[in-house]
C-alpha cells in the first residue's frame, strides 16, 4: 500500500488516522452489550416470562431453589434468573444505568448494590413504584437501616432489602494456633472484645511469625477500613461521606478519619499482607493461607470459600468482631420502569425478598436476610456452616446486626469510596507517604465527588 | 505474502495504474458498459465506507456533540461548551495519563523495533529450519491479548510471581511490580512486546524479500561489508514499510488499554493507587464508566485523537529522514 506515489502515501495517513477514530470510539464504549431477555412477549393469556438480574461471585444472590420453586408453582408466571457477571462497580452498575438510560435491556427486576442506591434513589424516573402493588405493607418486616434505603427521593418505595451484610471475623485456625494463639471460636472472639486487644494479638501474632515470606495478621487495609467505617458511622450521626444533605464531608466526618487512623496504624505497624481486596494477589493469598484474619460480612463467606476451595475446608472458621456490631453491603431488589410486566415482576420481588426467599438464598450463598421473619427462622438462626468448621454463622451474623442504625449513603457513595480506597491501597503499599496519606485521601474522594 | 526468498524477486513498485485488460471492452462500449466500468469500483469499495460512516463518523461526530456537555450517564444533561476541555487541560491526573502513555509507548515501541529489524534480517538468510523460525516468530500474535496480560501479570506477581523468584535467588527483594511508575511501564512494556515484535518482524521480512539482489551482489562486488549492506541497502529501501510500522505502533501505544487493565487485576480503571501506569484510554473509560462523566470522557477521548494524530505526523517526519540522504 505504501509503495506507491506520495499521494499514496497520504491516503495511508487518512486510513490510519481514521482506524485511529475506529479504535478510540471504540475505546469509549467499554462492553455495551445489552443482553437478551426480559420482554416476554406475552399475549394476555400466555404465561408471563419475568427476567431476574443480580450479580456476585460463587452462588451470587442465591436463588437458583428460590426460582426453580416459584415456577413450580407459578405456571403463568416463570422466572429466569440470569447473574450477569461477578463485578458490581465496574461492570454491572455502568452496563445497568446504560440500559436504564436507553429505556430497554434491563431484567423485570434488578439486583442493585447498597453502594450505589444513593444514586438510584436520585433517578426515579428508572423504576417502577412498588406500593401500588402492596409491597408497602412489608414495612414492619424489614430493620429501618434496609427499608429507608428503599425510599427514592419522590419519597416513593422502589426497592425490597435482600440480604445484609452483618460482621465476623473469618481466621485461619492453623495460622492462629501455630502463632500459639487460641483457635477455638469462642476463645477467639474473647481475644478481641475491642479494637486495643485486637492490635495486641496482631502484634503477638507477628511476632510469631517474622522474616519474609511469613504469613500475615491481616490482608490489606480495605476489608479492616470498611468493618471500622460500619462501626464508626453510626456513633457520628450514621452518615459516612456524604450528609443527608448531600454534601461531601469526607473530611469533617470523625467516623472517616478513626477508620483511616486505625488502618494506617495497622500498616504502619506492618501487620497487613500489604494486599488490594478482590485482586488475583488477594485471592492467591486466601488460598495458600498468606494471611490470618479477615473482616468478614456475611456475603464474604462465599468468597472465602469459593477462592480457598475444597482444599480450605475446615481450615477457616469465623469468630465475632471487635466492637461489637456492624453492616457492610447487603442488596436491593427493584422493578425498572422500563419492565412490560411490573405487576407480576413485583410479586415475584415480594416473593424473593419474603421469608421463603431469603431463608432459601441464605442456605445457597450465606446470603443473610434482611427481613426479620428471614432472620428469625429457625433455618437461619440455627444454621452452621460447614467450610467454616461447622460456625453457628446464623448466630454470629443475626448477633451482628440485631441494633443496626441506618447509614446515609450519598448518590456518588460508590466513586468516592473507590476513589478513597484506593489511596488505601497506595498507603499500604508504599507508594504513597503515611505522611501525605490523608491530605491525598481527601483530595481522592473530593475530585470522584465533583 | 510468500515465504520463498531464491524466487525470482518481483518489479521493486508495481505500477499503481497498471492498464488492466478489462479497459479493451469499454472501449467504444454502450453506455451501460461505460457506466459499469466507472461506477463498478465505487460500489465494490462502498461496504467499507459505508461501515466505516456508521461504526467511525457517526461516534466520531456523537462523541464530539457529548463532549460539550455536562452529559452524566442516565443523569442530567446540560450543555457547557468547551467547559469540558479547559477543565481537561487544566487535570493533572489527565496529563499523568498522557505522561504514562506515551512513556509506556516510548520504552516498548523503540526496542521492540529495533529488535524487529534484527530478526527480520536474521530470517532473511539462508538459516536451518527457516520456515520455522518464520512462523514461531509469529505466534505469540495469535494469542489473546488478555490471556498474555493475563500471564504475565502473574509472572510479575508480588509474592508469588516467577520473576521476583527468579530475582530472589540473586537476593534482590520482592518487587510491586505495580507500585511505581518504572516497573509497572517496563512489566506493561514486556506483554507488548512479546506480542508485537513477531508481527513486527514479518512485515519487515515481507519488505526485505522484496529488494533486489543485484544491489547486494554489486554492493559485496564494491567490497561493502554486510553491516555497511544493512545500513545502506536494507534500511533505505525498507524505509516506507518502516512508516508503516511505526504508524501501527505509534496508535496502538497510544491507544493503549488492555494491558494496563489486566495488570491492575482490578478493572477500577485507575492504573495503581496514583495512577501509576494509568493511560488514557483507562483514563477515558474510567470517567464514562467509573465516575459515570460522560462529557468529560469524551472531550478526553478528542484530546486523545488530536494526540494521535500529532504523534503519528512526527514519528512520520522521523521516520522518512531515515536514510534518506539523496
Amino acid at each position: 500500500m505504501l509503495n506507491s506515489k506520495r499521494h499514496g502515501k497520504l491516503a495511508a495517513v487518512a486510513v490510519m488516522a481514521a482506524t485511529a477514530l475506529a479504535i478510540t470510539s471504540c475505546g469509549s464504549s467499554d462492553s455495551a452489550t445489552p443482553s437478551a431477555g426480559s420482554t416476554g412477549s406475552a399475549a394476555a393469556a400466555e404465561p408471563v416470562t419475568i427476567t431476574v438480574h443480580t450479580f456476585g461471585g460463587g452462588a451470587n444472590f442465591g436463588y437458583k431453589k428460590a426460582v426453580e420453586t416459584w415456577n413450580a408453582a407459578h405456571p403463568n408466571i416463570q422466572v429466569k434468573y440470569q447473574n450477569l457477571t461477578d463485578r458490581f462497580e465496574d461492570v454491572y452498575l455502568p452496563q445497568l444505568l446504560q440500559k436504564l438510560q436507553a429505556g430497554s435491556g434491563t431484567g423485570d427486576i434488578v439486583g442493585i448494590d447498597e453502594g450505589a442506591m444513593g444514586l438510584m434513589k436520585a433517578r426515579p424516573q428508572f423504576f417502577a413504584d412498588l406500593a401500588p402493588y402492596g409491597l408497602d405493607s412489608r414495612k414492619s418486616d424489614f430493620p429501618a437501616a434496609k427499608w429507608d434505603n428503599g425510599i427514592n427521593k419522590d419519597g416513593k418505595l422502589f426497592a425490597l432489602g435482600t440480604d445484609i451484610g452483618g460482621m465476623g471475623m473469618c481466621y485461619r485456625k492453623d495460622l492462629l494456633e501455630k502463632a500459639g494463639l487460641p483457635s477455638e471460636r469462642d476463645e477467639v472472639t474473647k481475644l478481641w472484645p475491642d479494637w486495643a486487644s485486637f492490635m495486641e494479638t496482631g502484634k503477638k501474632f507477628q511476632a510469631a511469625n517474622p522474616g519474609k515470606g511469613a504469613p500475615k495478621f491481616l490482608d490489606g487495609p480495605n476489608t479492616l477500613y470498611n468493618v471500622v467505617l460500619s462501626q464508626e458511622a453510626p456513633k457520628n450521626g450514621n452518615i459516612a461521606y456524604f450528609d443527608t444533605g448531600n454534601q461531601l464531608v469526607i473530611d469533617k466526618n470523625p467516623a472517616i478519619k478513626t477508620s483511616f487512623d486505625t488502618v494506617k496504624s495497622y500498616s504502619e505497624a506492618g501487620l497487613t499482607a500489604k494486599l488490594a481486596s478482590f485482586t488475583p494477589e488477594w485471592n492467591a493469598a486466601i488460598k495458600k493461607g498468606g494471611f490470618a484474619v479477615m473482616g468478614c460480612p456475611a456475603w464474604m463467606l462465599g468468597v472465602i470459600s469459593g477462592n480457598a476451595g475444597d482444599e480450605g475446608k475446615g481450615k477457616w472458621d469465623v469468630a465475632g468482631v471487635p466492637g461489637g456490631a456492624g453492616n457492610w453491603g447487603g442488596s436491593y431488589l427493584a422493578v425498572p420502569a422500563q419492565s412490560k410486566h411490573p405487576k407480576e415482576a413485583a410479586e415475584v420481588l415480594n416473593y424473593l425478598t419474603g421469608k421463603e426467599g431469603h431463608v432459601m438464598a441464605f442456605q445457597e450463598a450465606q446470603a443473610f436476610p434482611s427481613s426479620l421473619s428471614g432472620q428469625q427462622d429457625p433455618a437461619v438462626a440455627d444454621m452452621k456452616n460447614e467450610f467454616f468448621s461447622d460456625a453457628p454463622t446464623g448466630k454470629i451474623f443475626g448477633d451482628s446486626v440485631k441494633d443496626l442504625l441506618p447509614v446515609f449513603l450519598g448518590e456518588k457513595h460508590a466513586q468516592v469510596k473507590t476513589a478513597a480506597e484506593k489511596v488505601l491501597e497506595g498507603m499500604d503499599k508504599g507508594s504513597i507517604p503515611y505522611g501525605e496519606a490523608w491530605t491525598k485521601f481527601i483530595e481522592a474522594g473530593t475530585k470522584a465527588a465533583g | 505474502m510468500t515465504l520463498n526468498v531464491d524466487a525470482p524477486a518481483p518489479a521493486r513498485r508495481p505500477g499503481p495504474r497498471r492498464p488492466s485488460g478489462h479497459r479493451s471492452a469499454g472501449r467504444g462500449g454502450s453506455g451501460f458498459a461505460r457506466f459499469d466500468l466507472r461506477a463498478t469500483p465505487y460500489f465494490l469499495v462502498s461496504p467499507y465506507f459505508l461501515l466505516f460512516a456508521i461504526f467511525g463518523v457517526f461516534p466520531l461526530g456523537y462523541t464530539l456533540w457529548v463532549s460539550l456537555y455536562d452529559w452524566e450517564l442516565a443523569g442530567d444533561k446540560s450543555f457547557i461548551g468547551l467547559d469540558n476541555y479547559i477543565a481537561l487541560i487544566t487535570d493533572g491526573s489527565f496529563w499523568n495519563a498522557v505522561v504514562n502513555t506515551l512513556g509506556i509507548f516510548v520504552i516498548s515501541t523503540i526496542p521492540q523495533l529495533i529488535l524487529a529489524l534484527v530478526i527480520s534480517n536474521a530470517l532473511n538468510k539462508r538459516i536451518r529450519g527457516r520456515l520455522f523460525f518464520r512462523l514461531g516468530i509469529l505466534l505469540p500474535l495469535v494469542t489473546s491479548v488478555v490471556a498474555v496480560a493475563v500471564v504475565f501479570t502473574q509472572l510479575y506477581g508480588r509474592d508469588y510471581g516467577m520473576i521476583n523468584w527468579f530475582l530472589g535467588l540473586f537476593g534482590v527483594d520482592a518487587i510491586e511490580w505495580q507500585n511505581q511508575s518504572w516497573s509497572a511501564w517496563l512489566a506493561i512494556s514486556t506483554m507488548i512486546d512479546w506480542r508485537w515484535t513477531g508481527y513486527n518482524a514479518i512485515i519487515l521480512l515481507a519488505a526485505m524479500q522484496t529488494i533486489p539482489k543485484d544491489l547486494y551482489e554489486a554492493a559485496s562486488l564494491d567490497g561493502a561489508s554486510p553491516r555497511r549492506q544493512f545500513w545502506q541497502i536494507t534500511v533505505p529501501m525498507l524505509r516506507p514499510t518502516l512508516v508503516f510500522v511505526v504508524f501501527i505502533s505509534t496508535i496502538g501505544g497510544l491507544t493503549l488499554f488492555t494491558e494496563p487493565v489486566m495488570f491492575e487485576g482490578n478493572p477500577t480503571m485507575a492504573g495503581g493507587a496514583t495512577g501509576q501506569y494509568q493511560t488514557v484510554a483507562m483514563f477515558i473509560v474510567k470517567e464514562a464508566f467509573r465516575d459515570f462523566d460522560m462529557g468529560y470522557a469524551s472531550a478526553a477521548a478528542w484530546l486523545l485523537f488530536a494526540l494521535i494524530l500529532i504523534g503519528t505526523l512526527i514519528n512520520y517526519s522521523f521516520t522518512r529522514r531515515i536514510g534518506g540522504k539523496k
